[in-house]
C-alpha cells in the first residue's frame, strides 16, 4: 500500500493542519510517513504545497515524483491546477471553490471551474460555506479532508482520532465542530460520486 | 515509540540528547526550526540549555566556541549565507580546535526557495579541513547529530552538519534514544590552544594537517558511508545526503542494480570511490547543491566523461534534485500525465495586509515621483518584497546590512537621494557598523529602519533591537536633530512624506525609525514591545 497526496493552497490557509491530521492518523496506524512542507518566504501569501506520502513499506523520497500523486487536495481552486503534472492518470482532485484573490490577473472563475470539472475524478465544493453553515468557517480544510477521506488508506476512526488529538488544546466545542466538518465533507463527496 | 519530526526537529532533539548546554543561532530559512524546537522543549528548559537568539551568526558561533572552551557541548545553527557572516570564527576555530564538542549546523537552500543564492556549505567544511556530515533522512539526522558530538571530541575539531531545505522541512517518524548528561566545566589542557598568535597558530595548523589522515581513515570506515555492490556495471553511483532517497525512489522497493556509494560523512572515502572507478564504466554523481564531489573526482580534462553529473549536464547544473531529474539522468522517462493549464497564473509572496512596510513604501514611492534620481537600497527581510509589484520600491538587495553601506558608496559616487531601508533585526545583525561609517563622514544619505520589532520573515522571532534603536543610533553618533521616529499608517501618509522629504534634503546622514509592530505578532508580544519602547523613552 502506498498513497501520495499533494496538499495545495496559499500561505496561511492552513494546509499544514490537513497534513498534521494525515500524519498523526498514519503514525497511529503503524504506517510510514514522509511529509514535506514549505516554510519561509512563500508563506507570505504565496503558493504553498505539502507532499504527504503514506506507505506500509519504506518511503525514500520526501518529494512525490511527477505523475505519481494519487490525489491533490486544495483549499483554493487555481492552486489545485498548479500541481496537475504530479497527478497520476485518473487521480482524484478535491478542492474548495472559493478563490483567494491576492493577485490582479486571477483567471475567470467559470473558466477555472470548467477546467477542474473536465477531469473525471474531481470534487469541486464550496467547503467554506459548508463549514460556515456548521458554525466554524475555519474548518474549511477539514471539510475537504472529509471529502477526500473515502479514498484514503486510513480508517475514519483513525482520522477522527487524529482530529480529536490535534484540536483538543482548543476545547471540546472546536473538536466537535471539526469532527462534524469531516463527516459532512465525506457525506457530500459520497453523494457527488454516486450521482 | 516513533515521534513525528521535521529533519530540523530530529536534529534539535538529538542535540538535546547529546547533552548540549547551549545552542547559539540567528534565524534563517531553512534552519530556524532547530533552535525554536530547543526553545520550546520542556526538557531543554528544565536543563537550562541556553537557546536565546543571537544577534548574528558570527556572535552565535563565537559564543558557542566560548561554551566549548569551558568544556561543554554546544551547537551553532544558521542558514548557508549565515556561514559567510560567521566565516571568520569558523575558519579560525578549525585552527584552534575545540574543547567541549562543538557542532556547526548549516542548512543550505538549493533552488533558493527563501535565499539569494544556493551556495554549498560543503566547500566551507573542506576549506576549514574539518569532518563533515550530511544526513539523508530524518532518522539518520537524529543518529548522525549525536555521532557528530562524539566525532568533534574525538578529533578536537568542530564538525559541520550540512542540511538542505527538503530534509529540514520534511517530517517522518523518528525513534529517539537515551539522553546523556551535560558536561561540567573542564578547561582546555593546553593553555596555548586558543591563543592564535602566529607562533601558536602555526603549531595548531600543523596539528590540523597532521590529523587529516586520521579523519580520512575514520571516514573510510564510517557507518555513514556505505557501498552497496550492484550487478549492473554500466554505472556506479555516488549519492550525497538526501540524493540517495531520490535515487532509490526510481527503483521498485529500492532495488537498484548499480553499485551505489552512499555518502554521509566527509572527507570523501577513497577506497570506495576507487572501487567504483575500477568496476564501473561510468560514475554518476548525485548531490544536492554544487558539483562538489563531482569536481573532486573528475580529472581536469575529463575527456572520456568517466564521471558524469551536474558538470556534464546529465543532471541539471542548478536547482535542487528530485526523483524526476535523477530518473532522467538514469535514462528513465518521466511521465507527467498533464501540463499546468494556461489559465494558472503565478502567485508570488507578498507583504501581509496591514503590514507597516506597505505604508512606508507608499511614502517612499511618492517621494520617488518628486526626484527621479532617488535610489533605494534594500536589505534582507520581509521588506525585500518591496522589490516586487505593486511597490517596485527598492533597487538593490544583496546581503544582511548592505543597504546602509551600499547607500553610502552610492552617495559617495554622487547619487542623491540615497535611501537605505533596513529592518530592525537586520540593523542590529549587520547594519550598525555601516551606520558608524556614514556618521564618521557625515555622508549625505537617509537610513530608514523599518522597525516591526520582530524577525518577521522567519516567523516573528524576538528581535535584539526591540526598544533599543533610538539609543543605539544616538550612541553611534547620529545627530539627535536628524534622528526621527514615524508611525507608518495610511492616515499619517502626508506627514510621513514631509518628514522623510526633510531628512532627504539634509546634507548629512539622518536616521528615520519607521515603527509599527509586525501584524503577525501576538497581542502579548505587541504589549511587551510597547513596554520596551516606553522604558527606552524614559
Amino acid at each position: 500500500m502506498k498513497l501520495n497526496i499533494i496538499l495545495a493552497g496559499v500561505g496561511g490557509q492552513g494546509i499544514l493542519t490537513i497534513a498534521a491530521i494525515l500524519d498523526t492518523a498514519a503514525l497511529a496506524s503503524n504506517l510510514n510517513i514522509k511529509q514535506s512542507e514549505v516554510h519561509g518566504m512563500s508563506q507570505r501569501g504565496g503558493a504553498v504545497e505539502s507532499h504527504v506520502r503514506i506507505s506500509d513499506k519504506e518511503i525514500y523520497s520526501d518529494l512525490i515524483p511527477k505523475g505519481k500523486a494519487d490525489m491533490i487536495i486544495s483549499v483554493e481552486p487555481m492552486e489545485l491546477l498548479r500541481y496537475l503534472p504530479f497527478l497520476k492518470k485518473d487521480g482524484l482532485l478535491v478542492t474548495d471553490s472559493n478563490p483567494f484573490l491576492n493577485i490582479t490577473n486571477y483567471p475567470e472563475l467559470e473558466e477555472l471551474y470548467a477546467e477542474i470539472q473536465s477531469y473525471p475524478n474531481s470534487i469541486l465544493i464550496d467547503a467554506n460555506k459548508i463549514a460556515k453553515d456548521l458554525g466554524n468557517s475555519k474548518a474549511t480544510n477539514i471539510v475537504l479532508l472529509g471529502a477526500a477521506s473515502s479514498q484514503l488508506p486510513l480508517s475514519d476512526e483513525s482520522v477522527q482520532q487524529a482530529i480529536t488529538t490535534l484540536f483538543t488544546r482548543k476545547g471540546e466545542r472546536i473538536v466537535a465542530k471539526n469532527l462534524e466538518a469531516f463527516k459532512k465533507g465525506k457525506e457530500i463527496a459520497v453523494n457527488l460520486i454516486s450521482k | 515509540m516513533k515521534k513525528l519530526l521535521l529533519g530540523n526537529e530530529a536534529l534539535a532533539q538529538a542535540a538535546i540528547d547529546a547533552g548540549i548546554s547551549g545552542v547559539y543561532a540567528y534565524p534563517g530559512t531553512p534552519s530556524t526550526e532547530i533552535t525554536e524546537y530547543i526553545q520550546k522543549s520542556k526538557i531543554a528548559q528544565e536543563l537550562n540549555i541556553h537557546s536565546n537568539w543571537s544577534v548574528n551568526e558570527k556572535t552565535a558561533m563565537e559564543a558557542a566556541l566560548g561554551m566549548s572552551f569551558a568544556g561543554k557541548r554546544t551547537m551553532t545553527v544558521m542558514k548557508h549565507v549565515g556561514l559567510n557572516v560567521a566565516a571568520d570564527v569558523f575558519m579560525n576555530m578549525s585552527i584552534s580546535g575545540i574543547n567541549g564538542g562543538l557542532v556547526v549546523v548549516v542548512a543550505d537552500d538549493p533552488s533558493m526557495h527563501s535565499s539569494q543564492n544556493e551556495q554549498d556549505s560543503r566547500y566551507y567544511g573542506k576549506f576549514a579541513m574539518i569532518p563533515m556530515l550530511e544526513p539523508s533522512n530524518q532518522q539518520e539526522t537524529y543518529d548522525i547529530t549525536k555521532y557528530a558530538f562524539d566525532l568533534s571530541e574525538k578529533f578536537g575539531l568542530p564538525v559541520l552538519i550540512r542540511m538542505v531545505t527538503r530534509l529540514s522541512h520534511s517530517r517522518a517518524g523518528v525513534i529517539t534514544g537515551e539522553r546523556v548528561a551535560q558536561k561540567e566545566i573542564k578547561l582546555p589542557k593546553n593553555e596555548r590552544q586558543f591563543q592564535l598568535i602566529p607562533m601558536h597558530a602555526r603549531g595548531r595548523y600543523n596539528h590540523l594537517i597532521d590529523i587529516q589522515p586520521d579523519m580520512q581513515e575514520n571516514s573510510e570506515n564510517s557507518y555513514y558511508n556505505q557501498l552497496t555492490k550492484g550487478t549492473d556495471t554500466s554505472f556506479g553511483i555516488i549519492t550525497a545526503g538526501i540524493a540517495y532517497n531520490y535515487l532509490m525512489e526510481n527503483f521498485e522497493d529500492g532495488n537498484c542494480p548499480y553499485s551505489v556509494l552512499k555518502i554521509s560523512q566527509y572527507p570523501l572515502p577513497k577506497k570506495s570511490v576507487k572501487y567504483l572507478f575500477d568496476t564501473c564504466e561510468k560514475i554518476l554523481v548525485l548531490e544536492d547543491g554544487y558539483p562538489f564531489i563531482e569536481e573532486m573526482i573528475s580529472d581536469f580534462l575529463n575527456e572520456n566523461k568517466k564521471v558524469i553529473g551536474r558538470l556534464t549536464g546529465d543532471v541539471p547544473r542548478v536547482g535542487e534534485l528530485n526523483p524526476d531529474n535523477i530518473g532522467k539522468a538514469l535514462g528513465f522517462t518521466v511521465i507527467a500525465s498533464k501540463e499546468i493549464p494556461n489559465i494558472v497564473t503565478g502567485r508570488p509572496p507578498e507583504l501581509c495586509v496591514g503590514c507597516g512596510h506597505r505604508d512606508l513604501f507608499n511614502a517612499i514611492n511618492e517621494l520617488g515621483k518628486e526626484a527621479d534620481t532617488q535610489k533605494v537600497f534594500g536589505d534582507i527581510g520581509c521588506y525585500a518584497l518591496g522589490a516586487l509589484p505593486p511597490f517596485n520600491s527598492i533597487n538593490t538587495l544583496i546581503d544582511m546590512g548592505a543597504s546602509i553601506t551600499m547607500a553610502k558608496g552610492a552617495s559617495d559616487a554622487g547619487i542623491h537621494p540615497a535611501i537605505a531601508i533596513i529592518g530592525d533585526s537586520t540593523f542590529t545583525h549587520s547594519g550598525m557598523t555601516g551606520l558608524l561609517e556614514a556618521v564618521v563622514e557625515n555622508t549625505k544619505m537617509t537610513v530608514i529602519i523599518s522597525d516591526n520589532s520582530a524577525i518577521a520573515m522567519t516567523g516573528a522571532q524576538d528581535s535584539s533591537a526591540s526598544g533599543r534603536l533610538v539609543n543605539i543610533c544616538k550612541g553611534i553618533g547620529v545627530d539627535s536633530d536628524h534622528l526621527k521616529v514615524l508611525t507608518p499608517l495610511h492616515k499619517n501618509l502626508e506627514e510621513n512624506i514631509e518628514l522623510i522629504r526633510n531628512e532627504i534634503n539634509y546634507d548629512g546622514v539622518s536616521v528615520i525609525i519607521s515603527q509599527r509592530p509586525c501584524v503577525q505578532l501576538s497581542k502579548e508580544k505587541k504589549d511587551n514591545i510597547k513596554h520596551l519602547l516606553e522604558i527606552a523613552i524614559n
